[in-house]
C-alpha cells in the first residue's frame, strides 16, 4: 500500500490518507473506548421541560440503588459546580447570565442538567436516575424571539430583567443611499435552527493521575488547547496539572468547539471522588444538550438603481442565543457581520444584530458560523432584486461584483479581500452546468405548463475564514488569539515529528501536514509523524475551527520546517567545510554548489546534531525548530455554485437534479482531501435548504430530539456532485492556500433555495421557507395561487 | 443472567449477559470489540452495523442473547490477516471516509450490499446504504468506493 513519493512535489498531490488504515480496521481510539480501572460512570438527570423552578430535588433514593457510588444536585455539588464560560462578550453592556453546570433551583431549557448519578457501571447509573425525586413548577416558555423582546414577555433570566443579550451595530449611511435609489427590495429570511449532529456522540473521561495533583481529561473535542485554559479557569485545577487529550474525534462541525458543562462535571467529580469518571452521551442527550447552530431572523433591505447598480444594504438581525451563552455564542452572528455584502461593491452598509435569550438549547458555532447566514441573505436578496428589476440574476451579479483587476479590494464592511477571480469561477461553472441549455429547458417547461418545473439556483459566494488575526479578534472583544504553532523535530534516525496545535476530527491533517513538511524537508511523507490533539505532547495551539487549520496552521508548519532547514544548513556546512551560503538544499540533501560530490543528506545532519561530536561553535545539539504564526489576514475562498432544481408543483416534491460548483481555495495541498471537504460542506448546506430544522413546540419542547425526527440526509437524499476549481493563490498566506472546510456549507444553501424559487416564479412564488419540505413547498404554491393552504 | 456462546471475528466467546443487553454493548463492553461504535439510540444511523451470520444488522437492534450460537463479523475481523477486504481498500482509494466514525458500519453494510448485488448501479448503492448515516462525506465518495469495491471484487458497477 505504500506509495513512493516524489517529495519535491508532495504539495498538490492527492495522496491517500495515513489515517485510513486504522479507521478502516476499527483500530480506533474514540473517547468512549477508554476503559480505565476503577472507572465510575456518570449519568445525568436532565430537565424534561423548558422553563421551571425546581421545587424539590431529593437524590437520596438514587444512593440506595445497586452499584451507585454517589449522586449530586447543585446543592450537594457546592463549590465544585463550575459555570460554563463565554469568551466573547461582544459589547461592554452584554448581559451574561450565570450558566452553572448543574442547574441551581431553576431550569432554562429542555435538557438542562439537574442532577448526576455515579455508579460502577453505566447502566446502573442510568437506572438510578429514576430514583431521584424531582418536582418542577413549570413557567411559561420563551420561544419566539420577537415576543421575547416585546414588553411583558416572560424573562428567561429574571435577575437580568431582560431577554435582550446585546445589540451590536456596524456601518451606516444606508438611509442616504436608499433615498437616491430607484428600487428597494425588502425581505425577511428565517435562517432556521440546526443541530450539528456529528456522528460520534460526545464523551469525556477524567482521571486523577496517581498521588499527584495531575488530572488527565480525554474529551471528544475540537479544542483541547482552549479547553485546557478554560477548564483550568473554571475548576481551579492549575493549568500545568491539567492535560487534555482529544483522541480520535468523530466529527465536530463546530459542535465540539465548546467547553461543555459535562466536561466541567466529569473533571470536578473525578477530583472529588479521586477516581476516573466517564460520561458518554446518548444521541437523544446530544440533540438537546450539545449546542445548536444558526437560528436568526434576518430583515434584509437592498437599494439599487433601475439599471441594477447596488447602492446599499441594510441588515437587521435577531439572533437566538438560546438559554445561556456558551463559549462564543454571542460572537457567531458577528462572524457573519462582515460578509453580508458578499462579493459586491456598494456604497453603504448598515448592520444591527440583537442577541435574544429564549428557553431553548444554547446556540453556537455550526459549520460556517455566521457566514452561511450572511451568504444566504445576500444571495437570496440579489435574486429578489434581479426579479424586481427584470434582470437575469447572473447578469445582476456580474454588474456588481468585484472584478479580478480590483483586488486587493476593501469592501463596504471594511474587510480587504486579497485576491479572487469571480469571473473565471463563474465562467467555468456555467460551462460545466450547461447553463444556457438548462435555461432553454426551463423556458420550454414553463411554456408547456409542465407540472414539474425546473429552476436554476445561483450562489456566487465568498467567505472569511482562517480564524484569525489576533489583533482583529481583540478589537472584536474575543478574549483569545488566532495564532497557530508548530514544532518540527528531526530525530537521530532521520524520521520527522511535526507537532501541530491544530486538532483534526476527520480533516486528514496527519496526511496533509506531512505533505507540507515533506515538500520543504525532502523527507518522504511516510517518514513524517504528525502529533496533535494532546496538550501533553503538543502543548501550544489554538485548535481546529473556522477553516483555520491549513490557512493558519499550515503557515506554522512551513515556517518551522524552513527554520529547521536553516539550522541544519549551518551544521552541514561545518561538516562539509564550506560556508552555509555555498550549500544548496534539494530533495532533502545539502550539497556544495558546483561540487555535488560533497553532500550530506538531512538525516545525516540530524545524526550529527544528536551525537554533537562535531558541531560548529555556538550551535546547540538536537535538530528542531518551532514557529508560532499570527495570520496577516483572514482567508477569502470563493466560488460559483449552481443547482438545477425540479419542483413538482402538484405535490411540492423537490428534486436536486444537478449540482455544479467551482471553488477557488487557492493552492491545494491535497486535492483529494479538498474535494472531500467540499462534498461534506455541500451536504450540510443542502440539508439546511431541503431537510433539516430543529423545531420547538409552544411549551419549548424540542420536537426533533432524535435522529428519527431530525432529518439528516442519507445517501438516498443527495446526488453526486460535479466539482471544479480555479486556483487564485492567496497573497496574504505564504503557502497560497485558503480555507475550505466550511465553503460548501456556506455556498450551497442559497443555491438550492434560489433554484426552488426560480422554478416557481411563474406561479408568483418569491420566497421559500427552509427546510423546503414537500409540505412547505406545496403550501407556498397554494398561498401564491391564492388558494387555501 | 443468561449464557451465550457467540463466535466473533473467528473466536468463540462464552459469556453471561443480562437479557436486556444489546449486542453492540456486549461487543464493546463485554469483549472489548470497540471498533464497533454507537451513534444513536433510535436505530437510525447504522454506525453499529456488523455482520450476523453473514448479513448486516444494526447491533443496537439485536439483543446479545439473540446472537447466541451465531457468527458475528465486526470491522476488526473483516480483513484476512494483512490482506484488506476489497471494500476497505476501495474506501481508502476513493476517500470514502473522513472522521471514520460511520465507517465500520458503512463498510459492513457495503459488504452485505455487494454480496446481494455484485453489480449495483449508483441508485442501488444509494438505496442499499440508506440505513447508514454519514455526516462528513456527503456520500459522494462512499458511493464511488462501493462502486470501486464492486470492480475489485469482479462484479463491476453498472
Amino acid at each position: 500500500m505504500t506509495e513512493v513519493l516524489d517529495t519535491a512535489n508532495a504539495i498538490g498531490r492527492p495522496i491517500k490518507r495515513k489515517e485510513d488504515a486504522r479507521l478502516l480496521h476499527g483500530q480506533t481510539n474514540w473517547t468512549d473506548n477508554i476503559q480505565l480501572p476503577g472507572t465510575v460512570h456518570m449519568a445525568i438527570l436532565r430537565s424534561p421541560v423548558a422553563h421551571a423552578n425546581i421545587t424539590k430535588l431529593d437524590i437520596s433514593g438514587a444512593l440506595k440503588r445497586p452499584n451507585v457510588v454517589a449522586a449530586f444536585g447543585a446543592e450537594e455539588l457546592g463549590d465544585l459546580n463550575g459555570s460554563v464560560p463565554c469568551v466573547w462578550p461582544v459589547t461592554d453592556d452584554i448581559v451574561m447570565p450565570d450558566f452553572p453546570a448543574l442547574a441551581k433551583g431553576k431550569v432554562h431549557h429542555m435538557g438542562d442538567c439537574v442532577a448526576v448519578v455515579l455508579a460502577t457501571d453505566a447502566t446502573s447509573a442510568v437506572d438510578a436516575l429514576e430514583a431521584i425525586d424531582v418536582e418542577y413548577d413549570v413557567l411559561p416558555a420563551v420561544i419566539d424571539m420577537e415576543k421575547a423582546i416585546a414588553p411583558g414577555s416572560t424573562i428567561v433570566h429574571e435577575d437580568k430583567g431582560t431577554n435582550t443579550c446585546y445589540v451590536y451595530n456596524l456601518g451606516g449611511g444606508y438611509d442616504e443611499v436608499a433615498a437616491k435609489a430607484d428600487v428597494i427590495v425588502k425581505r425577511r429570511f428565517i435562517n432556521q435552527r440546526l443541530i450539528p449532529a456529528f456522528m460520534e456522540p460526545r464523551s469525556v473521561v477524567a482521571a486523577p493521575m496517581g498521588m499527584s495533583d495531575e488530572i488527565t481529561v480525554w474529551s471528544s473535542t475540537q479544542i483541547p488547547h482552549i479547553l485546557r485554559v478554560l477548564l483550568a479557569l473554571v475548576t481551579g485545577v492549575p493549568e500545568n496539572n491539567l492535560r487534555i487529550i482529544a483522541p480520535d474525534v468523530g466529527g465536530g462541525f463546530g459542535g465540539k468547539l465548546q467547553i461543555y458543562r459535562e466536561e466541567i462535571l466529569v473533571t470536578q467529580l473525578a477530583r472529588k471522588l479521586g477516581k476516573p469518571v466517564k460520561w458518554t452521551e446518548t444521541r437523544s442527550e446530544d440533540m438537546v444538550a450539545s449546542h445548536h447552530g444558526r437560528d436568526q431572523i434576518q430583515d434584509i433591505e437592498i437599494a439599487a438603481t433601475k439599471d441594477g447598480k447596488m447602492l446599499g444594504l441594510k441588515v437587521t438581525l435577531l439572533a437566538d442565543m438560546g438559554a445561556y451563552l456558551q463559549v462564543i455564542t454571542p460572537g457567531v452572528p458577528l462572524l457573519g457581520m462582515f460578509m453580508y455584502p458578499g462579493i459586491y461593491k456598494m456604497d453603504a452598509y448598515d448592520f444591527t444584530c440583537t442577541g435574544v435569550f429564549t428557553n431553548k438549547t444554547p446556540t453556537d458555532a455550526y459549520r460556517g458560523a455566521g457566514r452561511p447566514e450572511s451568504t444566504y441573505a445576500i444571495e437570496r436578496i440579489v435574486d429578489e432584486l434581479a426579479n424586481e428589476l427584470g434582470m437575469e440574476p447572473m447578469e445582476l451579479r456580474r454588474k456588481n461584483w468585484i472584478t479580478h483587476e480590483e483586488f486587493p479590494y476593501t469592501t463596504v464592511a471594511g474587510l480587504t479581500y486579497d485576491t479572487g477571480n469571480y469571473e473565471a469561477a463563474t465562467a467555468k461553472a456555467l460551462e460545466m452546468f450547461d447553463y444556457d441549455g438548462l435555461r432553454a429547458e426551463q423556458k420550454q417547461r414553463r411554456e408547456s405548463g409542465d407540472p414539474v418545473q425546473l429552476g436554476i439556483g445561483i450562489s456566487t459566494f465568498t467567505e472569511m475564514c482562517g480564524l484569525a488575526p489576533s489583533r482583529t479578534l481583540g478589537a472584536l472583544k474575543y478574549v483569545a488569539g488566532g495564532w497557530e504553532h508548530c514544532t518540527v523535530r528531526l530525530l537521530p534516525t532521520g524520521k520527522v515529528e511535526v507537532v501541530t496545535g491544530t486538532s483534526p476530527h476527520g480533516q486528514g491533517h496527519e496526511t496533509a501536514w506531512s505533505q507540507i513538511a515533506s515538500s520543504i524537508l525532502g523527507v518522504p511523507v511516510e517518514d513524517i509523524e504528525v502529533i496533535h490533539g494532546d496538550t501533553g505532547r503538543a502543548p501550544y495551539g489554538m485548535d481546529t475551527y473556522g477553516s483555520r487549520s491549513l490557512a493558519v496552521g499550515g503557515q506554522a508548519i512551513k515556517a518551522a520546517s524552513e527554520r529547521l532547514v536553516d539550522k541544519a544548513r549551518v551544521i552541514a556546512a561545518h561538516q562539509l567545510e564550506c560556508s552555509p551560503s555555498d550549500l544548496e538544499f534539494v530533495e532533502g540533501v545539502f550539497s556544495v554548489k558546483g561540487d555535488a560530490e560533497k553532500s550530506q543528506p538531512l538525516g545525516a545532519v540530524a545524526f550529527e546534531a544528536f551525537t554533537a561530536h562535531n558541531l560548529p561553535d555556538g550551535v546547540e545539539p538536537t535538530l528542531s525548530a518551532e514557529a508560532t504564526i499570527d495570520p496577516q489576514d483572514f482567508s477569502y475562498p470563493h466560488g460559483t455554485h449552481l443547482a438545477a432544481m425540479e419542483v413538482d408543483t402538484e405535490t411540492g416534491k423537490v428534486t436536486l437534479r444537478k449540482y455544479v460548483c467551482v471553488d477557488d481555495v487557492g493552492i491545494q495541498v491535497n486535492p483529494m482531501i479538498v474535494e472531500g471537504q467540499v462534498h461534506g460542506g455541500l451536504a450540510q448546506g443542502i440539508a439546511q435548504a431541503m431537510y433539516e430544522g430543529a423545531s420547538y413546540d409552544e411549551d419549548g419542547l424540542l420536537q426533533t430530539a432524535s435522529l428519527a425526527d431530525y432529518l439528516i440526509p442519507s445517501a438516498m437524499d443527495l446526488p453526486s456532485f460535479t466539482t471544479g476549481y480555479t486556483v487564485t493563490p492567496s497573497t496574504t498566506h505564504p503557502l497560497g492556500t485558503k480555507g475550505v472546510g466550511e465553503a460548501g456549507a456556506i455556498a450551497s444553501t442559497p443555491a438550492i433555495i434560489n433554484g426552488i424559487v426560480d422554478a416557481l416564479r411563474p406561479l408568483g412564488v418569491n420566497e421559500m421557507a427552509m427546510p423546503a419540505s414537500p409540505m412547505t413547498v406545496w403550501k407556498t404554491i397554494q398561498a401564491a395561487k391564492g388558494g387555501a393552504a | 443472567m443468561q449464557h451465550i456462546s457467540v463466535t466473533v471475528d473467528g473466536m468463540e466467546y462464552n459469556a453471561e449477559v443480562e437479557p436486556r443487553t444489546l449486542l453492540v454493548h456486549w461487543l464493546r463492553n463485554g469483549i472489548g470489540k470497540v471498533g464497533t461504535v454507537v451513534g444513536c439510540d433510535t436505530s437510525n444511523c447504522g454506525a453499529c452495523t456488523v455482520l450476523l451470520d453473514g448479513r448486516s444488522v444494526k447491533s443496537c437492534s439485536v439483543l446479545a442473547v439473540q446472537a447466541n450460537g451465531s457468527e458475528v463479523t465486526t470491522i476488526q475481523g473483516l480483513s484476512d490477516g494483512n490482506e484488506w477486504h476489497p471494500v476497505q481498500t476501495a474506501f481508502k482509494e476513493c476517500h470514502g471516509l473522513q472522521c471514520g466514525y460511520c465507517t465500520p458500519g458503512m463498510v459492513l453494510a457495503a459488504v452485505d450490499l455487494l454480496g446481494e448485488n455484485p453489480n449495483p448501479s449508483e441508485a442501488e448503492i444509494r438505496e442499499g446504504l440508506e440505513g447508514n448515516l454519514c455526516r462528513c462525506t456527503g456520500y459522494h465518495n462512499i458511493v464511488k468506493s462501493v462502486a470501486y469495491a464492486a470492480e475489485l471484487m469482479g462484479g463491476g458497477s453498472k
